[in-house]
């Protein structure tokens, strides 16, 4: 579970972000995130994984109070949180396996956990069959699929994806959307910012506006509702 | 931290040695020359210290008698300076011994002295050494003012200015060391600076998966105790190679009594021990300073 409690950003160079933003987004949950460039979307997303630690207000993610968090558990909070962006940020110079193993790896999972779960979440995101390939060798398709199942390896209980299809063609997008769904139907929460009015309108799923730093629309079922 | 990950960090760290090029080169090459300069200078310095240990344990009281004393009083003045607090023995040598001394010292040309054989001119002398070298100088002063005694002659000056020297060669030495010491330690820095840099988005992934800090900042430690321990390889050769060669060759040419070299075994073993822990140092500080400031973990 999300819940922010009159959450307000200002950024060192003086610039608002965030405005006082209150919002509960329960286990289980999709949510678009929606808004114009530099309404805000970003800093709400950086929050939640404790990117940006907010000027004021209360963030309590899966019951930890962030404020009160030791800076030494924040590692901790991000293994309960998978992060999806625009650009994969993948390593070019490991295959897929390894480019997903890494997650693994690095949290100090031992090498059989490692082997039989890698290979399962690629399964699941449709590249068993190219473990072996860099990620240059793939579509940008396949590459944001590497960087999802490298996110969800870990068995998170939350996603979080900035624009995971703002590189993609629509036809592409759809295939990633359709892999969140079923990431969401087994009981994880996906959070997802986005510019792509086809995809929330066709998704019927909460949608959260967000405008200069203040939400001012939360509807369940809701619609894109800007012109483009 | 388990093994596996413990075999990680040393495998990432040495991979990173390997990726800087000639930064790398330029970091283990300032650690070397720095401490070459250590070893040579504390080679020098605990040497130092030993010949000056060596001369005071050496240095005695030489308590010239009157020459118009008679028999009985140069005894009674040997009881008295054996009364003396501090004096740990007393050995007379009477004018007849000291002529034959010096006209050894002096070799052949000391025949001329012989002359003096029928007539000798010399006092009777007490060689005094003191139980605690550093009390020579009171015992000397305190049997100054005895009678009969003519002069009193010590070797403390020496010992004292071979002591100020050592203090000098000291200072001069460690404030060109400090400053070798942080050149070396910022080119590290600034090599393990560029490996973070490089590795930014490795690094924003590791954070992102949940990585704990601790785990991200190894390698980066591993990477300046490589540097600082590959540093010291040539310096430790030079040390025991070069003390190897001074203490059998040129200990043995010069054999004034007090200049003894410190045995190779194990002196030379330690030196080479203090140079590998100083490289260790200078490469862990470099990293600490690098990781404390480009690494935001």
């Amino acid at each position: 579970m999300i819940l922010m409690e009159d959450v307000h950003k200002v950024y060192p160079n003086g610039v608002t972000a965030l405005n006082g933003i209150n919002v509960e987004i329960k286990q289980g949950e999709f949510v678009f995130i929606v808004g114009q460039s530099g309404a805000g979307k970003s800093t709400f997303i950086k929050l939640m994984y404790r990117e940006e630690k907010p000027t004021k207000g209360k963030i309590i993610i899966n019951d930890i109070d962030l404020n009160q968090m030791k800076e030494s558990r924040v590692p901790y909070l991000r293994r309960q949180i998978g992060v999806i962006f625009q650009d994969f940020k993948l390593l070019p110079k490991l295959t897929v396996y390894e480019n997903v193993a890494y997650a693994l790896e690095v949290i100090e999972e031992s090498p059989r956990m490692i082997r039989s779960r890698v290979m399962e979440v690629l399964e699941e995101v449709g590249l068993k069959n190219k473990a072996r390939m860099l990620p240059a060798e793939l579509s940008g398709g396949e590459q944001q699929r590497v960087s999802i199942a490298r996110a969800i390896v870990n068995r998170p209980k939350i996603v979080i994806a900035d624009e995971p299809t703002g590189n993609l063609d629509p036809e592409t997008s759809w295939g990633i959307m359709r892999t969140f769904e079923e990431i969401n139907d087994k009981g994880t929460t996906i959070i997802m910012a986005t510019h792509s009015k086809e995809i929330v309108d066709s998704f019927k799923k909460r949608v959260i506006a967000i405008e200069d730093g203040v939400i001012v629309r939360d509807e369940q079922r809701g619609e894109y509702g800007y012109e483009i | 931290m388990k093994f596996r990950t413990f075999t990680r960090h040393l495998r990432e760290g040495s991979k990173n040695i390997f990726r800087n090029g000639w930064m790398t080169v330029a970091s283990i090459g300032a650690v070397t020359t720095t401490l070459i300069l250590v070893g040579v200078f504390l080679a020098i310095v605990f040497n130092l210290n030993e010949f000056a240990k060596n001369i005071e344990s050496d240095v005695e009281i030489k308590v010239l008698v009157d020459l118009t004393t008679e028999e009985e009083d140069v005894l009674a003045l040997g009881e008295q300076v054996k009364q003396v607090e501090g004096v740990e023995n007393v050995y007379f040598s009477s004018n007849d011994e000291e002529l034959q001394n010096l006209i050894e010292s002096f070799g052949e040309e000391g025949r001329a002295w012989q002359l003096f054989e029928q007539d000798n001119p010399l006092n009777h002398a007490y060689i005094i050494q003191a139980e605690d070298p550093q009390e020579t100088e009171r015992i000397a002063l305190e049997i100054a003012e005895f009678d009969h005694v003519y002069d009193v002659n010590y070797g403390q000056e020496v010992v004292d200015k071979l002591f100020r020297f050592n203090n000098y060669a000291r200072i001069v030495g460690l404030v060109l060391i400090a400053a070798l010491v942080l050149t070396a330690v910022f080119l590290i820095s600034n090599t393990i600076k560029i490996t973070i840099i490089a590795r930014s988005t490795e690094i924003g992934i590791q954070k992102l998966v949940g990585a704990t800090n601790w785990f991200i900042r190894w390698p980066f430690f591993v990477e300046g105790l490589l540097l600082g321990v590959l540093g010291s390889i040539i310096p430790i050769a030079v040390v025991l190679i070069g003390y190897n060669y001074v203490y059998e060759n040129v200990a043995n040419q010069i054999n004034i009594g007090f200049v003894e070299l410190l045995p190779f075994n194990p002196f030379a073993w330690y030196l080479a021990l203090v140079i590998l822990l100083i490289g260790a140092t200078i490469g862990v500080w470099g990293s600490v300073m690098s990781v404390r400031k480009f690494l935001h973990v």
